[in-house]
């Protein structure tokens, strides 16, 4: 069964005709060559796969394309803006919060949508938040940090920080 | 991974259009990890988000609550209602895996699941919780009591639909803790879950991973009552009959069932001191 998904992705409407069992994620890789989005453990254990589905993160790979027909969906992608990287990416690279890279588009995405949440969250709450994100590589140090960081950062932006 | 998918618009829609080896939709994070895994025959999904009455929480005559089937874990954690009268619903579906798995995970999928580790289930239990399952013969209500019937089972029969959790509003201002092991803080299935609660109705314990389904001991709630927080703690480690698996021992969730509820019934003391 072939059904017409009409979403918005990273700003732009998209029209795309899937199967009935396709993965938002596998819609994402394979139909918009959005390969940001990873596929590790496909069963919603690790948040490679994270996307924000009308602005809060969800596993891409627990949710069917046939799902997000008129919904809106982020990637990491569409974070930057007119060249100019989110303040969480920001964040990320001037902490050094990457090593292999495979988790970091998850991490952020989750962050992002954790800090439109909760704009001054404590180092527990980003900890919890990022519980769904699995990283082998940094030990996540540099992670939270990069997340507080971008957190102030954006807070100052908006004028409401200290 | 091969099924057909369909939105339906009402209840009635969807429970005509359940056919053998068809499977509701709501979350979905249960279900398409199962499905892909080959544990389900799935030959149609019934997507039910898109039913509004199934989409909210509403307050009931009796100030209980009615949560619908599509509500996620994450909406029943912040509702206003919940948090201030129904606390441990909060806590305990805040136990289930991490933020984002409960942005999309609801609470009637928890429960459906059936899992004897379902966290959402202690508190269910405490609350005296009823669900109301639709089928093409009419709507019924099953007590939280009788609907986890083993791992994996629960009082449903194929093409039943679990449109509703019921609250009832005597349940209200039961405070307490959900006292949880697991190898990790976050998305981990619990190793133990002990509900350890008090309300104006007295006390509650509700167990979790540590038997084919999970258990209120009431048993162990009059010793509390009466109390006498080690002999809860005996009452309780005896009513589990918990397995051997990779996340534990019998023995070491036998045990850790009688720290948890001493440890619990502790904490209520502490916080009314």
């Amino acid at each position: 069964m072939r059904h017409k998904v009409t979403v918005k992705v990273n700003g732009t409407v998209e029209t795309v005709t899937v199967d009935s069992s396709k993965t938002l994620l596998r819609m994402l890789r394979e139909d918009l060559d959005l390969t940001g989005p990873k596929e590790g453990c496909n069963e919603g254990e690790c948040g490679a796969c994270m996307v924000l589905l009308d602005g809060r993160p969800v596993h891409a790979c627990l949710v069917l394309a046939a799902e997000v027909d008129g919904h809106e969906v982020t990637t990491i992608e569409g974070l930057s803006r007119d060249g100019r990287l989110h303040p969480v990416q920001a964040a990320f690279l001037r902490h050094s919060a990457v090593q292999c890279g495979f988790c970091t588009p998850g991490m952020v995405i989750t962050a992002v949508g954790l800090l439109a949440e909760n704009p001054d969250p404590t180092e527990a709450e980003v900890r919890q938040a990022l519980a769904g994100n699995l990283c082998r590589c940094t030990g996540y140090r540099q992670i939270i940090d990069a997340v507080l960081d971008a957190a102030r950062e954006l807070r100052e932006q908006q004028g409401v920080g200290p | 991974m091969s099924f057909e998918y369909i939105s339906a618009r009402t209840v009635e829609e969807a429970v005509a259009l359940a056919e053998p080896d068809t499977r509701y939709l709501a979350g979905g994070t249960d279900l398409l990890p199962k499905v892909r895994a080959g544990k389900y025959r799935v030959s149609r999904v019934i997507d039910i988000k898109g039913i509004p009455e199934l989409g909210g929480i509403c307050e009931t005559q009796d100030r209980g609550l009615k949560i619908g089937a599509a509500v996620t874990l994450s909406e029943v954690a912040r509702h206003e209602a919940v948090r201030s009268r129904f606390p441990l619903l909060a806590r305990c579906c805040l136990a289930i895996g991490a933020w984002p798995l409960r942005n999309r995970a609801t609470l009637v999928g928890n429960v459906c699941n059936a899992s004897p580790a379902a966290d959402s289930a202690p508190a269910l239990l405490a609350l005296d919780a009823s669900f109301v399952v639709v089928s093409r013969n009419g709507t019924r209500m099953v007590h939280c009591s009788n609907f986890f019937r083993g791992p994996g089972i629960c009082a449903v029969a194929e093409g039943d639909l679990v449109a509703a959790v019921l609250v009832p509003g005597d349940a209200a201002n039961i405070q307490g803790n959900y006292l949880r092991i697991s190898r990790r803080r976050g998305m981990d299935l619990a190793t133990v879950g002990v509900l350890v609660g008090r309300g104006p109705m007295g006390h509650r314990v509700c167990l979790a991973a540590v038997a084919p389904v999970p258990l209120r001991v009431r048993d162990a709630e009059a010793a509390l009552d009466a109390g006498k927080p080690n002999e809860a703690a005996a009452i309780a480690r005896a009513a589990a009959s918990p397995i051997t698996d990779l996340r534990g021992t019998a023995e070491y969730r036998r045990e850790m069932v009688g720290v948890l509820v001493r440890r619990g019934a502790a904490s209520l003391d502490a916080e009314q001191a």
